[in-house]
Formats: C-alpha cells, sequence, structure tokens
C-alpha cells in the first residue's frame, strides 16, 4: 500500500482543539466528507417515514387479512412483493411492519435516554455512594451483550410489545447513562457551574439549568444509533420467538415466517421484511454518522 | 503495574457476584413462575403447590438464594428438564461447536477488517477511506439473521455451492469418536477426511454470516487508531529521518495499532455471543446458542439461568484478560504512570456497536 505523505499528515488524532485545527483544505475536505452522511442518512429517513405512514394510511391490501388461494404467490403485478404462506400479502406486511419497527425504536430510544440521561446525571453530579450505586449496577448490566439482557429480560417479562419495550430498554440504558455521567464529571467543577452555586441556586436547578444542557450532546448521538439497534434488536427477539407475536407483521416476525420456506425457494417471504430493515437502519446509523461528525467538530 | 491488576481483578470478581445476584434476581424477583412453567397452563392450585415445594420455590428468598450459591460454588446448574440432562453437561459439550464458529468467523473478519482499517486509517479522506467507513456503516445495518438466510437462498438455493443449512455436518457422515466435543478437531484427530471436510463446508455460510457483521466494528476500530498512530509525533518524526514508508509502517503504525485491534475483539466477543443465537437458530448450528433457543422456547428456567451465566463469566473474563494484555503492551500502564489504565481503551461497545464516547475518552 503506498503510504504518501499526505495521507500521514492528513491523519490527526479526533478532538483536536479549534486553535489546533485543521486547515482550510482539510476543512473543506472533511466538509464534504460530512455531506453525504447527512444526505443519505436524511433521503432514507425520509423514505422511511414515508412509506411506514403511507402503510398505515393506505396499504394496498389488508396485512392482516388471509387468502388461503392465493398462498405463496411470488412477487408479480398483483402482489408486488409475493405473498406468505397464508395468502397475505407481503408488500402491505412489509409496509405495516416497518412503521411498527420504526416506532417502536423511536420509543425506546427516547425511554432509554430519558432515564440515562436522568441517572447519570444525578450520578454524576452528587457523586459519593450514589454514583459508586449506579456505576456498579451499570458495570453487571454492561458485562452481558445487550441482546442477550434483553432476551433474558423479555423471556421473565413475557411476550407482550410492552415487555419487549421495557426489556430492551433496561439493556440501553447503561449506555446513555455512563455517557451522560462521563460528561457531567467534565462540567461539574466548570466555572459557570461554581458560579450557579455560588450566587445560591439550588442543586436541581444547577443541575437541569446548567449541567445538563452542557452534557446532553454526546447521548443525543448515542440516542440516534439506539433507534437502529432498537430495530435491529426487537425485530431480532421477535425473529427468535421470544419478542412481539405473530399474527403481527413486525419485520422480525415476518423473516421468521418465511424462514421455513427459504429452501425451498420462496425468498421473497423473509427477504423483503429484512430490506426494510436495512432501510431503517441504515438512515439512523448515517445520520448518526453525522452527528458524530458534528459533535466532535469535525468540519465546520 | 501490580496495583492495576489487582483493582482490575477485583473489579472482575465485584462484576461476576453482580452477575451472579442479577440471574437469581430475574428468575426469582421478576413477576413469572417458574413452577407454572414446569407444570403447564392447566395445572390445578394442588399440582402447582407441590412443584413449588419440589423446586423449592415456598422458602424465603435468602434460603434459595444460599442454596443457589452453593450449588453454582459446585459447578451445579441445575438440570434441564428438556433434555434431561444437566446444564452444566449440555453447556461444556455444546460450548466447543460454538468456538468453532467464534474462531472461524474472528479469523475471516480479523483478516479483511484490519488490513482494511490500516489502509483507511493512512488515506483518511481518500476513497478507500471512504468505502471503508461506508462498508462500516452498512455493516451494523444489516440484521445477522436476515444476513444468513439470504446466504442460504443464494448460496444453497441458487448457486447450490453450499450444502443444506443442518448443522455442523450432513446427517450421513460418519461421526468420529468424539474426544473434545468439537466436529472439526474430532475429525482431523481420528483421520476422518471425508467427515473433516464437510464440516468445513457445513462451516462456512454460518461463519461467513457472523464475519460480515463483526467486520464492522474491527475496521472502525483499526481505522481510528491509524488516524491517531498516523498523525502523532514519532510518526512524523521517523518520517523526517527519512525512514522507508515500509519501516514505519511496520515498526511505528503497526506496533502501535496491534494493542487496540485487540480490545476490537472484546467488542467482537460480545458481539459473538449474542449473534450465535441467532446464527446457530437460522443454520441448526448446534453450539450453545442454539441449545439457549431451546431453553428460551421451552421456558427451561435452569438451562436458561446456567447459559447466561456462562455467557457473563465468558465475557467478563474475556475482557479481563484483554485489558491485562493491554496492560503490558502499554507502559503507561504497566509503569503506573498517570494517563494509563483502562480509561486508555475505547469504552465497552457491547454487541459490536459504535458507542459514542464523552471527549475525554477515545473514541472507536
Amino acid at each position: 500500500m503506498g503510504l504518501t505523505g499526505a495521507g500521514f499528515g492528513a491523519g490527526r488524532p479526533d478532538g483536536t482543539g479549534p486553535a489546533a485545527g485543521p486547515g482550510r483544505s482539510a476543512r473543506l475536505r472533511s466538509e464534504l466528507r460530512q455531506h453525504p452522511s447527512l444526505v443519505v442518512g436524511g433521503v432514507l429517513a425520509a423514505a422511511t417515514l414515508i412509506v411506514a405512514i403511507a402503510g398505515h394510511i393506505a396499504p394496498p391490501h389488508n396485512p392482516l387479512a388471509l387468502s388461503p388461494g392465493h398462498a405463496l404467490a411470488p412477487p408479480g403485478p398483483a402482489h408486488w412483493f409475493g405473498t406468505d404462506q397464508f395468502g397475505r400479502d407481503v408488500f402491505s406486511r412489509v409496509l405495516y411492519g416497518l412503521g411498527m419497527d420504526v416506532a417502536i425504536g423511536l420509543i425506546v430510544a427516547a425511554l432509554a435516554f430519558a432515564v440515562g440521561c436522568a441517572a447519570g446525571l444525578v450520578a454524576g453530579y452528587l457523586g459519593g455512594w450514589v454514583d459508586d450505586i449506579v456505576m456498579r449496577v451499570t458495570d453487571i448490566l454492561m458485562s452481558f451483550p445487550s441482546f442477550l439482557l434483553a432476551l433474558s429480560i423479555a423471556v421473565v417479562l413475557g411476550n407482550t410489545v410492552r415487555n419487549v419495550i421495557i426489556a430492551v430498554t433496561i439493556a440501553y440504558v447503561p449506555y446513555i447513562l455512563r455517557l451522560t455521567r462521563g460528561s457531567v464529571l467534565a462540567v461539574r467543577g466548570a466555572d459557570y457551574v461554581l458560579g450557579a452555586r455560588a450566587v445560591g441556586a439550588s442543586r436541581s436547578r444547577v443541575m437541569t439549568l446548567h449541567v445538563l444542557p452542557n452534557t446532553v450532546g454526546p447521548s443525543v448521538v448515542q440516542a440516534t444509533l439506539l433507534v437502529g439497534w432498537a430495530i435491529l434488536d426487537v425485530s431480532g427477539l421477535s425473529f427468535l420467538g421470544v419478542g412481539i407475536q405473530p399474527p403481527s407483521p413486525e419485520l422480525g416476525v415476518q423473516i421468521a415466517q418465511g424462514a421455513s420456506y427459504i429452501t425451498s425457494g420462496q425468498w421473497w417471504v423473509s427477504v423483503f421484511p429484512g430490506v426494510a430493515i436495512i432501510l431503517a437502519v441504515l438512515a439512523v446509523n448515517f445520520l448518526g454518522d453525522y452527528a458524530d461528525d458534528k459533535l466532535r467538530g469535525r468540519g465546520s | 503495574m501490580r496495583r492495576y491488576v489487582i483493582r482490575r481483578v477485583g473489579l472482575a470478581v465485584l462484576t461476576l457476584a453482580g452477575i451472579v445476584v442479577l440471574v437469581f434476581m430475574v428468575t426469582h424477583i421478576l413477576p413469572g413462575n417458574p413452577a407454572l412453567v414446569q407444570a403447564g397452563g392447566y395445572a390445578n392450585a394442588h399440582t402447582l403447590h407441590v412443584i413449588e415445594r419440589q423446586m423449592g420455590l415456598n422458602r424465603s428468598l435468602a434460603a434459595q438464594f444460599g442454596s443457589y450459591l452453593g450449588n453454582i460454588a459446585h459447578g451445579n446448574l441445575g438440570t434441564s428438564y428438556t433434555t434431561g440432562n444437566t446444564v452444566a453437561h449440555d453447556l461444556l459439550t455444546r460450548l466447543p461447536a460454538t468456538a468453532e464458529l467464534a474462531v472461524a468467523s474472528t479469523i475471516l473478519a480479523t483478516s479483511v477488517g484490519v488490513p482494511l482499517g490500516v489502509a483507511a486509517g493512512l488515506r483518511a479522506g481518500s476513497v478507500t477511506d471512504w468505502a471503508g467507513r461506508t462498508g462500516a456503516i452498512i455493516g451494523t445495518s444489516i440484521p445477522l439473521y436476515w444476513l444468513g438466510l439470504v446466504l442460504i437462498v443464494v448460496f444453497y438455493g441458487k448457486l447450490h455451492i453450499a450444502p443444506a443449512p443442518t448443522g455442523e455436518v450432513n446427517p450421513f457422515a460418519a461421526v468420529p469418536p468424539s474426544y473434545t466435543h468439537s466436529l472439526i478437531l474430532d475429525s482431523l484427530l481420528s483421520g476422518n477426511w471425508p467427515t473433516f471436510f464437510d464440516t468445513l463446508r457445513h462451516l462456512a455460510l454460518p461463519a461467513i454470516t457472523l464475519g460480515i457483521v463483526e467486520t464492522a466494528p474491527i475496521l472502525k476500530i483499526t481505522r481510528s487508531a491509524t488516524l491517531e498512530v498516523a498523525g502523532s509525533d514519532y510518526v512524523r518524526t521517523a518520517r523526517a529521518y527519512g525512514l522507508s514508508r515500509w519501516e514505519i509502517l511496520k515498526s511505528d503504525v503497526l506496533r502501535n495499532v496491534a494493542p487496540k485491534a485487540l480490545t476490537a475483539l472484546g467488542i467482537v466477543f460480545g458481539f459473538l455471543l449474542g449473534g450465535s443465537i441467532l446464527v446457530e437458530r437460522i443454520y441448526d448450528w448446534p453450539g450453545i446458542g442454539l441449545y439457549a433457543w431451546n431453553a428460551v422456547t421451552t421456558t427451561d428456567y435452569d438451562a436458561i439461568q446456567g447459559y447466561i451465566l456462562l455467557v457473563g463469566l465468558m465475557y467478563v473474563l474475556l475482557n479481563l484478560a484483554i485489558d491485562l494484555l493491554y496492560a503490558v503492551a502499554d507502559p503507561r500502564i504497566r509503569f503506573g504512570s498517570a494517563g494509563g489504565g483502562p480509561r486508555n481503551r475505547p469504552p465497552p461497545a457491547r454487541f459490536g456497536r459504535r458507542v459514542i464516547s464523552p471527549p475525554s475518552i477515545e473514541r472507536h
């Protein structure tokens, strides 16, 4: 591989301050580099939302209507994505399921964000034994792969949409919590915080008005990515049969139902729902990539 | 160094204790009744009561926790009511199959992810870099189980290259004597070549499935480590001295990137454990993931508990090993100077995902 001089020079560690920031040409380059993520992510997100909303308002067929006479019909003019083993229209089910997964992803991310931020703020700002307890619990929760943690909780709680949301949220809270706490520790001794305390602001006022706004950035980016994780994990749990249950047109449920027909050639039942998942998660990940760049002050 | 080791080991022990408590809590304190599961939905109150007594569920929580601890200390994880074996036996005989999958997929992912990551990091902003970053984003957006199914459709259904997804070996193959419970090793040791090659053929698709998705975090971490090293003072100095590119790559870049690439393995391992349950289910691969799936679908509490405990144990130990290795590789930690320690490691990104870190912690 060619190690050009420019190649070495261009590589700067992340997070250099404004004073030592990259030069004009590098800035231009990274500006160009960060925009594709925003463009791609924005377009994909818009497409996902339009498709999902259209699927809820005006699906071409009823996503739950059985039609045994038309079971496992291949994709064609009547059924764009074919039909499943019960003759249900895969296209309508994919549209409907996409909306469902996106909604669940947003709810999980919002809940994890709210709980994680609050707990991280309190733990980081108060410190002492509160911090110790919160962080030990966080360590333990993080010593499981999050998918397995969500799976165990979902198994115990039982398979309802609400319980799946709770299970996945619990698995994600530690990520936001740790992040928020880290940022809180960094600003806890800042002049503006000390100033606010000096003029007699109450603890909760300092936390919510002075500390929180200055520490929330990384958590917002992480919460964006959580939407994608949640879509992957919820559909994965449903695929395994411990998440959302049939006959719901949730995407993982659909993939599981089509899995038995994969080896006999009826690929469309499983393949199209997966494409929908990728569409939604890609949108989130590209937007997250852009937000991350922005947060780190890369580019303009 | 010694202080660091003691602190790190202590933390691992504390976490393990926490895991034991958590596993106990999940099955004993959260709503859900193991006795009801075993008795079935149509059991009457008396039957239920008898089974509760058999399972010791009528005793106080403290007493239950005590006997639970005692059992674990003796390696007794209970009995699976679906297989009839002890859970410890079930898990140990199935672990090698999962290990085969883990090793094969990690070799694949490392041999693709590390060179690509180094190349991308050396030429930040280039087409290689762009392709690597985009590839990593796509890699983290694909549902693993869906990818597995698509590979089956293409390579088994359409191209007829891969064998049917029926586990480790075709059902008619001669099974070698079991020395290690790893079919690959066993057939190799007993010189059973047809079975050996058939197992390798069966291993290919599941390993590629996991490998594709594992590549993303490895690539990402290697890239950012290379980016940092390539912009460092010592590389600039080496260039100023007129050392050849290869020399710099070998002695400055790779030596400093290697420890960070090692930490990527910790992340990948967590991912493997979570992903194995999905991949093994699709390919009917007889490892602990498939066992866990069976346990989950039959609500086999002892088996689920044992599985979670094993996963937690492996994960904590592996991360401990990586932290200690990292300390050995990084003199700042070895000699106990400031700024070292586990804080220098990328933050934990479980399940192979990117975690945005606060500015003080290095990102990957």
